[in-house]
């Protein structure tokens, strides 16, 4: 998809929360420390951070990055599958801590982790379309796994923001997106269920790696690029291989792929997983990089972005904090202190 | 304006009184009082008390005490302003009766603190902080004065163990007062271990919430003599406040509203702060206690703790505090706390302290403070 | 349950919208009626001029202030024993903090252990959860401070 007006980030902002849970810890408790790890350790959003306040500070970051008003932002809208509330959106929330209010849209949306690159494609129709000058597109999650569950070694917390804007000020802007969808059930979770279902080993092929390759290929036939033409590749990362999988298998290499994955480091954070990576790659990035971006959401769907860096790049990248910083920034928790901050002894 | 004398005091114990209700207590301490002044009928009443509402689920203290104290029919009202509900309740009655409207007024303080658990107490006396700007944030009183406590810590070199005096003092004390909620000594050691409930506000930083009544008779004191010859006389009352919220003093280490309270109170008796022979001070918190013999001319800013460590604050010292244990250990009471103070004035000035006599005792001032220090109510009694 | 109320501090949790008096510039957080530091009124009069009337001389006008939410820690302390509400937090340290502006404002540290917490260290606003009203009331939010990530 290419929109009549060219459109870009004209600044992005990421947060990691603090906390640190080792996947050795969850594997202590449940397996008796034995068996592999599929990452290091995940990031534990604190007793009083959750979706909105992790898309309060993303969003403080890219605004502070983008240097624009915000009151000139068109639509505040948050992608995630942990909104704090079911009815009432997560977005009044986030727009009115930033000075948004009251010409704004603000609704929440869903799709699993693809909730926030959604978003992200949304923005870019309303602003190409000439409706807002600005839409700020915001990915972030708190999900929760079940205890003892494979996912809860992974399952972490964080966000990502972009301000989505004219390309004219732009510090990256898109050549081109795709979405590739179908009604594909690998994981999703039911009203009043405190934990997710997931198919297992159907979340492989038929899910994850169908969706994700098929963007990936289909918007670079598209463009008319190969995988050398990119300086970077991000992918959604529910751990540590199928990324690296995906990347391989659409021709790109090791290091193409290492800025972005974070996976390792702090879990995979649900909606912010490939924009969280896709800022940190921004961090570093230099003018002219091409920069492909692929989110996966069970359900199930992929988005694929193909951004090109521009000049604005370096005047913006450290008027917020990088996404490395709040990476180092760890305080490392057992599972018992897990439990609490992630409330899974109140039973309903 | 009229002097006004004090003829008849009561007070009920303080402690955790299970069997016993709000009305109850404040009867029983007015009866007492009513009994030892000789009176059966007065004109008024006055209700000190915060937190009835929150915490006994009954507002409306003045009528309900008039009515279950015998008092049925008269003026009565219940006054409040934090921790100086009591004092304010017996400044309204000073004026009635100073005013020259009102012969014969029973001031009654009364608290009731244990029907709730502790959280909600806690939660309860938070209500006489900035409800918007601090409670909401988590604040608890005591935490309050631990902000105060570490700031002071900080500017004046002064560690936590330095405040012990404080408690140590209220503590001995309390073993000579009947009507006292502890009445067992507490070391340096065991001030020095105890747990913490905000740092540095430890356990024995904090005076107990408990249950409790305390009432005075007011009358002209021309007409004292009639009733009493143990009449002690109310030379001043002087009330005033300052910013509710910590963060809105232009001081936060100083209790202004204290001071100011007590520049006023020392004018209208036309005394300076060395002729006080007793001070019972709000010691709701050990840095209180400092803080306030700091704002009423007692020590120089930032030594009030040595005073306490120079033992000047004991029975025999310069400035005796807490003589009967104070609110650390006579217990706190919240509404009822100023008129404790006060029936403990005036113990000493008519020499009724048994053990715990101050000798000589002939000017006697009692200064109950609101939340963390926004209202200061100080009474001088002369014997 | 306090929606309204809540609802109403919005700007003040939020954003630290406080205001810069008319009359003798002091800034100020919270806002208020009456200037504390000059007794200014702060508040639009409520008799308004008549149709060409001039308005009264000197009507200086108060302004909103957004504060950096960056400053440093005056006071703290960490609590243990908690007021109904706050219990599930325990131990959280609440903190004094003087606004780069000027002005204390009372607030929750975040994100800082209790003894890493110094007199003088320099913070920033996050804004966080501040308390949920029980399982199916609102989820207040507000500030915090923790310590600075950026210069």
């Amino acid at each position: 998809m290419k929109p009549s007006r060219d459109v870009g980030i004209v600044g992005y902002g990421a947060y990691v929360p603090r906390y640190r849970l080792p996947a050795s810890e969850v594997a202590r408790v449940w397996r008796g420390g034995r068996g592999p790890l599929p990452i290091e350790e995940k990031a534990v959003p604190g007793l009083d951070e959750d979706t909105a306040t992790i898309s309060i500070e993303a969003a403080r970051n890219a605004l502070a990055r983008a240097g624009i008003d915000p009151q000139l932002i068109g639509a505040v809208w948050v992608g995630s599958e942990s909104h704090p509330y079911a009815v009432k959106p997560t977005g009044t929330i986030v727009a009115e801590a930033i000075g948004a209010t009251p010409e704004v849209l603000a609704a929440d949306w869903e799709f699993a982790c693809k909730a926030g690159t959604e978003v992200v494609q949304a923005a870019i129709g309303l602003v190409a379309s000439g409706m807002a000058r600005y839409a700020l597109a915001i990915g972030a999650d708190t999900a929760q796994g079940r205890p003892g569950d494979a996912l809860e070694y992974t399952v972490g917390a964080g966000g990502a923001a972009y301000i989505i804007g004219p390309r004219e000020e732009s510090l990256a802007y898109f050549e081109g997106t795709y979405s590739y969808v179908t009604d594909t059930p690998d994981f999703f979770r039911r009203p009043c269920q405190r934990y997710p279902t997931h198919g297992g080993r159907f979340t492989g092929e038929p899910a994850y790696f169908r969706h994700t390759l098929a963007a990936g290929r289909n918007l670079m036939e598209m463009l008319g690029l190969r995988a050398e033409d990119y300086a970077y590749a991000v992918f959604h990362q529910p751990n540590a291989k199928f990324p690296v999988r995906a990347a391989k298998e659409l021709g790109f290499t090791r290091e193409q792929i290492e800025v972005g994955l974070l996976v390792s480091e702090i879990g995979n954070t649900y909606a912010g997983s490939s924009l969280l990576g896709l800022t940190a790659i921004l961090d570093v990035a230099k003018p002219g990089e091409r920069i492909l971006l692929v989110s996966y959401g069970s359900g199930a769907g992929s988005d694929a972005f193909s951004l090109v860096v521009t000049d604005l790049i370096e005047e913006r990248q450290a008027r917020a904090p990088f996404t490395r910083d709040y990476i180092a920034r760890r305080k490392e928790i057992d599972y018992a202190t897990y439990v609490r901050y992630r409330q899974k002894l109140h039973i309903q | 304006m009229r002097e006004v004398a004090i003829i008849g005091i009561g007070q009920t114990k303080v402690g955790e009184h299970w069997e016993k209700s709000l009305r109850q207590l404040a009867a029983e301490a007015i009866r007492v009082a009513m009994h030892d002044a000789g009176i059966e009928r007065a004109d008024a009443l006055y209700v000190g008390n915060a937190l009835s509402g929150e915490i006994a689920h009954q507002e409306h203290l003045g009528a309900l005490v008039a009515d279950f104290a015998g008092l049925k029919g008269i003026e009565a009202v219940k006054v409040e302003a934090g921790g100086a509900s009591g004092a304010a309740a017996l400044r309204v009655g000073y004026l009635a009766v100073a005013s020259g409207l009102n012969d014969v007024v029973v001031v009654c303080g009364v608290g009731k603190m244990t029907d709730r658990i502790e959280a909600m107490r806690t939660a309860a006396l938070a209500l006489t902080l900035d409800g918007d700007y601090e409670a909401a944030h988590g604040l608890s009183l005591a935490a309050v004065w631990a902000l105060i406590m570490r700031r002071y810590m900080h500017e004046y070199g002064v560690k936590h163990e330095d405040f012990a005096p404080f408690t140590m003092n209220a503590h001995s004390n309390a073993m000579g007062n009947p009507y006292a909620m502890f009445r067992r000594p507490i070391s340096a050691e065991a001030f020095a271990r105890a747990p913490m409930i905000a740092d540095p506000i430890g356990l024995l930083d904090m005076a107990p919430l408990a249950d409790g009544a305390a009432a005075v008779v007011l009358c002209p004191a021309r007409q004292g003599r009639e009733f009493t010859d143990k009449a002690v006389e109310i030379v001043a009352s002087a009330a005033a406040t300052d910013a509710v919220a910590l963060h809105d003093r232009e001081d936060p280490l100083f209790l202004r509203a204290a001071h100011l309270s007590a520049q006023r109170a020392y004018q209208l008796a036309g005394v300076k702060a060395e002729e006080i022979d007793i001070f019972e001070l709000h010691d709701e918190s050990t840095i209180a206690a400092a803080l306030s013999l700091e704002a009423c001319g007692f020590a120089e800013r930032g030594q009030g703790v040595r005073l306490a460590q120079e033992g000047k604050i004991a029975l025999n010292g310069r400035i005796p505090i807490s003589t009967m244990g104070g609110l650390k250990a006579r217990g706190n009471p919240v509404g009822a706390t100023g008129l404790y103070q006060v029936v403990e004035v005036v113990q000493q000035l008519r020499g009724e302290a048994g053990v715990n006599q101050v000798k000589g005792a002939r000017l006697g001032m009692a200064q109950s403070l609101g939340g963390s220090g926004a209202t200061a109510i100080t009474h001088i009694l002369a014997a | 349950m306090s929606i309204a109320h809540n609802w109403r501090l919005r700007n003040q949790r939020y954003r630290l919208v406080g205001e810069v008096c008319g009359n003798c510039g002091a800034k100020l957080f919270p806002p208020r009626d009456v200037c504390p530091a000059c007794g200014h009124s702060m508040a639009t009069p409520s008799l308004t001029p008549m149709q060409g009337e001039n308005p009264p001389e000197g009507t200086n006008q108060t302004t909103a202030y957004v504060f950096s939410g960056r400053g440093e820690v005056y006071s703290y302390s960490t609590v243990y024993q908690a007021p109904e509400g706050y219990g599930e937090f325990v131990p959280y340290t609440v903190a004094l903090v003087k606004l780069e502006e000027g002005p204390l404002v009372t607030a929750q540290l975040a994100d800082v252990d209790p003894d890493e917490v110094r007199i003088g260290m320099p913070v920033e606003m996050v804004t966080r959860k501040l308390k949920e009203e029980g399982k199916d009331g609102i989820i207040v939010y507000g500030y915090k401070f923790r310590p600075r990530l950026k210069a």
